[in-house]
């Protein structure tokens, strides 16, 4: 079974590669990339499309690696015990599996994401290596070893905000997705909104690309916010010429909200909107 | 069975491992790329580069050690074929040919074959600069006749596309020897962050709670305790005026927004080297100065040194009293230098100007000897080490 994209998801070729060669050689995945190119997306359809049951783990910089394994819950069975509770004596009632655990345990081979890796303290990436490894993992408490009984693919996020461990990123596929070009944007777009105009599609690709050229913007605008951009122009119903005026009075694209996310950048804009039309002047 | 390539992309200092070889070895043989060289290409990448900053240089070795195997092992068959297209080109060129072929069966026709042939070359040769890059298209098209027909099913072609994947270098500006650019100074910042944070926020206390939980008579009382912050305290020294004026921006950008990483981040001005005066306004510099042994005074040694400057000055500022190009200093910028030095001995230099014209300049010179060579270039790569050297 490979991966080939889906109907709401365009994967380029070395994409499909990278997750083929993960899925056939049973290694995690890592997908960096800038913000809004579809990092997380991508987990789900890869779920979606070859029909298998996706587990999400979501990071954050309190999160440790043992929680992804299992906790032992020692207060409650302490409480437990003062409160004189028969359930006391057996600990595996104190043994919260993690996500990991669940994934190991499916009876069908699921997908583990584990989202924003980069989010957990530095030490996190190391602490998993032999559970990603070798897919098991000891349960110190119970005494027992949670083997996977088929291994999961598991795809890891991440934004750069941490150098990973060497030692990690050796044992795993690395996808670097880059920013689409026009024409996986136009395909991407039609998968997103199938029913928009094309000359509608094609000004503002045309607009959102200028923007994301300007020079000096703080936050360029990401794939996913130019579907939100195009899916307030389609709900708005703008006159059709509004996009392909070249008035520079209106260089400021109609709902640029969508677009710019800060006031500097929207600023900017306005600033050089101010000085093209002094130039035409 | 690709010894060469890993070894070349060894020698382009990409961290590649024999674990991952012999991933991509097994994936090859699972079948993942197919034979295609594209996929090959694909593949290749996800198994070997782990870091998107070395997917450019990445992309060079590919690009060079696939042509330079297509010269070695066909040398002999290259040469052939060529000789061979040139006279069909040169066959496709005369009119008497042209109108044999038309009688042969019409243009068409000896098109759809002489695209046949030529996939055929492809994929004996492909991705050789040869045939795809330079011949590929010209010996059809300088030979004038019809350049469109003549690059012949490239488009579709497959090695073409892979070619021009590597060839176009997209990865470029995430090359760490490049020099910071706005999205390279992100990058840094983050590289700061790290050294600056570790740690979750809360721990449980256990030698607290056993106290307090045996003193409640046995009922838990759980004690927590903040986990321990890495307290980085960092001392900025930026060089300004004259050279460095263009630097000095990005410079600034960068430390202040890595600011609320740090416990402490001072910053001071000083001009082309270090002397008894250092100033925190530019524009009021000879009015509100901070005298340097104030400065030395004020931040205990745990502060950690950093210096920006190009170092690019005549010897005179560094090595004599009275070589300051701006008043008159009663010791020289080396016994300024020294005393800095020997009270923060984390220290680095970082030098804006790239590390390969270090050599030609004896300012800079002088000043990496005194700073026993901490100096590293204001890159990301630079940065990278600069901190590991702070970290260490």
């Amino acid at each position: 079974m490979k991966f080939k994209g889906t109907d709401t998801y365009v994967a380029t070729e070395d994409l499909m590669i990278a997750v083929n060669a993960a899925m056939t050689l049973e290694r995690p995945l890592l997908i960096k990339g800038e913000p809004g190119t579809g990092k997380t997306v991508l987990a789900q359809e890869v779920a979606n499309a070859l029909g298998k049951q996706f587990i999400e783990w979501n990071i954050k910089s309190t999160t440790k690696a043992q929680q992804g394994l299992y906790e032992y819950d020692a207060v409650s069975r302490l409480r437990d015990s003062q409160l004189g509770d028969d359930k006391v004596h057996d600990i595996s009632n104190y043994i919260r599996p993690g996500k990991m655990w669940e994934a190991f345990t499916a009876d069908e081979s699921p997908i583990l994401l584990i989202d924003e890796i980069d989010k957990a303290d530095i030490e996190f990436p190391n602490d998993l290596l032999q559970e990603l490894d070798r897919m098991e993992f000891f349960v110190y408490e119970t005494q027992q070893t949670i083997k996977a009984k088929h291994r999961p693919l598991v795809i890891i996020t991440s934004n750069n905000e941490k150098e990973l461990p060497d030692a990690f990123l050796r044992r795993c596929f690395f996808h670097y997705i880059s920013f689409p070009d026009q024409e996986t944007m136009e395909k991407i777009v039609d998968v997103h909104h199938p029913d928009a105009k094309q000359e509608l599609v094609r000004d503002a690709l045309k607009i959102f690309f200028d923007v994301r050229e300007t020079p000096g913007l703080k936050k360029k605008p990401s794939t996913s916010e130019l579907l939100d951009w195009l899916k307030l122009l389609m709900s708005e119903e703008l006159p059709e010429d509004v996009l392909r005026s070249k008035d520079p009075s209106k260089l400021i694209p109609p709902l640029h909200g969508a677009l710019l996310k800060n006031e500097q950048d929207v600023h900017l804009f306005e600033r050089l909107a101010f000085l093209s039309r002094r130039e035409q002047r | 069975m690709f010894t060469k390539f890993f070894f070349t992309l060894k020698d382009a200092s990409i961290p590649v491992t024999l674990r991952e070889y012999l991933t991509l070895i097994e994936a090859l043989k699972a079948g993942c790329a197919e034979y295609s060289v594209d996929d090959f290409y694909y593949l290749s990448r996800a198994t070997l580069v782990k870091d998107e900053k070395n997917l450019d240089k990445f992309d060079q070795v590919f690009g060079h050690c696939f042509n330079g195997i297509e010269f070695i092992s066909d040398a002999a068959e290259v040469e052939i074929p060529e000789e061979w297209l040139k006279k069909l080109a040169e066959l496709t060129l005369t009119d008497e040919e042209k109108a044999q072929v038309e009688a042969m069966g019409g243009w068409e026709k000896l098109m759809e074959t002489l695209q046949e042939r030529l996939k055929e070359q492809e994929k004996r040769h492909q991705g050789g600069n040869k045939w795809i890059g330079t011949a590929g298209k010209s010996p059809f098209g300088a030979y004038g006749y019809n350049p469109e027909g003549v690059r012949i099913g490239q488009k579709e072609s497959r090695n073409r596309k892979a070619v021009k994947v590597w060839d176009k270098r997209e990865y470029k500006n995430l090359d760490d020897s490049v020099e910071l650019g706005t999205r390279n100074i992100k990058v840094a910042m983050k590289r700061l962050r790290q050294f600056a944070r570790e740690g979750a926020a809360e721990e449980l206390d256990l030698d607290d709670t056993i106290r307090s939980t045996a003193r409640n008579a046995g009922f838990l009382d759980l004690k927590m305790r903040p986990e321990r912050h890495n307290t980085v305290k960092v001392l900025i020294l930026f060089d300004i005026g004259g050279s460095m004026d263009d630097h000095i921006k990005a410079c600034e950008e960068l430390f202040s927004a890595a600011r609320s990483e740090f416990k402490h981040l001072e910053f001071y001005y000083f001009h082309n080297c270090v002397y008894e005066k250092l100033w925190k306004e530019n524009s009021r510099r000879h009015t509100s100065f901070m005298p340097t042994w104030d400065v030395l005074h004020t931040y205990p040694a745990d502060y950690k040194l950093i210096i920006v400057g190009d170092a690019t000055m005549s010897p005179y500022e560094i090595a004599y009293a009275g070589g300051s190009v701006e008043h008159w200093n009663e010791e020289a910028g080396q016994v300024w230098m020294e005393r800095m030095l020997n009270i923060y001995h984390k220290a680095v230099w970082l030098n804006p100007v790239p590390e390969k014209y270090w050599d030609y300049t004896p300012s800079v010179q002088m000043m990496k000897q005194l700073m026993t060579d901490r100096m590293y270039p204001l890159t990301i790569g630079g940065l990278e080490n600069a901190m590991k050297e702070l970290s260490r």
